[in-house]
């Protein structure tokens, strides 16, 4: 196990968090507060209680899912992109390295920073609106899992994408739709029976049912389901990107 | 010799049918500066790719100080430094940081002390704080080859070092590349520049169409290979060749002031003395002799033509 290529990878991309400070963290901060503003405080006023929670803190968790998603979908796909971009990849590539550990390197780092991401929007959610949660550690542990296996979802996303416009075709024309239709701003017991239905095959609905499980002991779907869901999706992504090393697909000739 | 890369039966084909590596068999001796010439589209670069483990093998394999670069990569790939054609570069980074990223990636712990020293041998130094992207092309270079020598390889290729280099860049690469070699490195390196093959390698070998025509001692090589040419220059003009004169396949100036004789020096004889001698019967009266040995670059294009 190259564990310093490991430390390497993770410490760089770690790196180049910091520089970029401002979009990186500040951004998602600023735009959830104002989802907050607009939804918890302004329209959340005129909205009953859903499920036996007030409006604004039941889309505190489905907004933290919506942010850990997205930022863990596009950090990790930049994070292995930009390499490719710049041709810095061939260094990865001829380097004593396993997939494991590149992937480890590159996907860790894009999940901490989610993470971080997920922890700064839950706090500043403490500020708006008056929260309890009901299960912490089944909270940070759905929490870490979401960004783990997002970033390796972005990671595979960076792989396959030969430009910067497919970098950013994925996450607006499927997971955003995805993670607003998922549930994280309403209860899916609010659709029509037929929407119902069609909405149990959408993956994030588990996660953010689950999700809002641990913060209020409600969900839509049962907390197991939650659970087989985000170990199913992991595992298909890591065995996807096991494929991608083994057969060199889009990174090696 | 003992062998630090072994390459037997290398082939690499591509999905459209193309054969870029017709089954490619070298053998690389530790400690020596081995030059591969050949024009664009050779298979030089594929060749490189391929022991380095960018692009995978169709067949065929390879050995990097006994360890195959497929079954045992790591240790194959821990010995090995490689500088790209292209200036490939993230260009926020700082040059040290940069360095220190590939000493990490190739498994060696952080060390500050012996990146700084690695830095001081490209004369990097004064620009180990500044962002890449702010250095000339020359540069970038140098932190390309930096980069390459992070984790202290035993075997560094250079794939085409002098593509869009001056020459006095040209010239210090060169300096740092003897420097290597004296302190046991093994150097690989591709070229186009018959000068660059010409002033550092021991052996050259020359590929073309994916195919190792020809590997050899420099030297033995020029040696074997070379032809000399002696020019005669009159002391006043001949109009024509002397019918006495024609067994020799003499070309005459067009001026008429020097006539010259190619000869081979590998021949048991040159023909020099019956040729001088016949010539002063002949009546012709010499001003001045030169020889000149023909370079690497005719024996090369020479080769690649026949082909």
């Amino acid at each position: 196990m190259n564990l310093n290529a490991v430390k390497t990878i993770y410490v760089h991309e770690m790196r180049r968090f910091q520089r970029t400070i401002m979009q990186s963290l500040v951004s998602p901060v600023l735009s959830t507060s104002l989802y907050f503003v607009v939804f918890g405080a302004a329209i959340g006023s005129r909205i009953d209680q859903v499920e036996g929670v007030s409006y604004g803190a039941f889309i505190v968790p489905g907004l933290i899912m919506l942010s850990v998603m997205t930022q863990a979908t596009s950090n990790a796909s930049f994070g292995i992109y930009f390499p490719k971009f710049t041709g810095t990849i061939y260094e990865l590539l001829s380097a004593p390295v396993s997939f494991l550990e590149i992937v480890a390197g590159y996907v860790g780092a894009a999940a901490t920073k989610a993470l971080f991401i997920g922890i700064i929007i839950l706090v500043t959610a403490f500020f708006f609106i008056d929260i309890q949660i009901a299960h912490p550690f089944a909270m940070l542990a759905l929490l870490v899992l979401t960004c783990i296996s997002f970033s390796l979802l972005g990671f595979i996303i960076g792989i396959w994408a030969g430009n910067f416009e497919q970098l950013q075709l994925i996450p607006l024309l499927v997971i955003t739709p995805l993670v607003f239709l998922g549930g994280s701003f309403y209860s899916i017991t609010m659709l029509p029976p037929v929407w119902q239905a069609i909405t149990l095959f959408n993956p994030v609905v588990y996660l953010i049912s689950g999700f809002r499980w641990s913060f209020f002991g409600v969900a839509d779907v049962s907390i197991g389901m939650s659970m087989l869901a985000i170990t199913v999706f992991t595992t298909g992504c890591l065995a996807f990107i096991w494929w991608i090393f083994r057969t060199g697909w889009r990174i090696r000739q | 010799m003992t062998a630090i890369v072994s390459v037997k039966n290398l082939r690499k084909s591509y999905a459209g049918g193309f054969e870029a590596l017709k089954s490619v068999n070298l053998e690389i001796a530790e400690g020596e500066i081995l030059a591969l010439l050949g024009p664009n589209g050779a298979g030089k670069t594929t060749l490189i790719s391929t022991i380095c483990g960018i692009t995978s093998p169709t067949s065929g394999t390879v050995t990097v100080g006994g360890h195959d670069t497929q079954k045992d990569y790591r240790a194959a790939r821990a010995m090995i430094g490689l500088v790209p054609q292209e200036i490939s570069l993230e260009p926020f980074e700082t040059v040290r940081a940069s360095v220190q990223f590939s000493r990490g990636l190739f498994g060696k712990p952080r060390d500050d002390g012996k990146v700084d020293e690695i830095l001081a041998q490209l004369s990097l130094d004064d620009k180990k704080d500044r962002k890449i992207m702010t250095l000339s092309g020359g540069m970038k270079r140098r932190v390309l080859i930096a980069k390459a020598l992070a984790h202290e390889p035993r075997v560094l290729f250079l794939d085409e070092p002098s593509a869009g280099v001056d020459v006095e860049l040209r010239k210090d690469m060169w300096a740092v590349v003897a420097g290597l070699k004296a302190s046991g490195v093994t150097i690989i390196l591709t070229t186009h520049y018959i000068e660059e093959a010409e002033a550092i390698a021991d052996r050259v070998g020359i590929i073309a169409k994916g195919e190792i025509l020809l590997i050899q001692d420099k030297a033995e090589l020029m040696a074997q290979m070379g032809k000399k040419q002696l020019r005669i220059d009159l002391a006043a003009p001949a109009a024509e060749i002397p019918a006495a004169l024609a067994k020799y396949a003499l070309h005459r100036a067009p001026d008429g002031q020097s006539l010259t004789y190619t000869y081979d020096t590998k021949g048991p004889r040159t023909g020099i003395t019956t040729l001088l001698n016949d010539l002063q019967n002949a009546g012709l009266q010499m001003k001045d002799l030169q020889t000149q040995q023909s370079s690497l670059e005719d024996i090369f294009v020479g080769l690649v033509k026949e082909e």
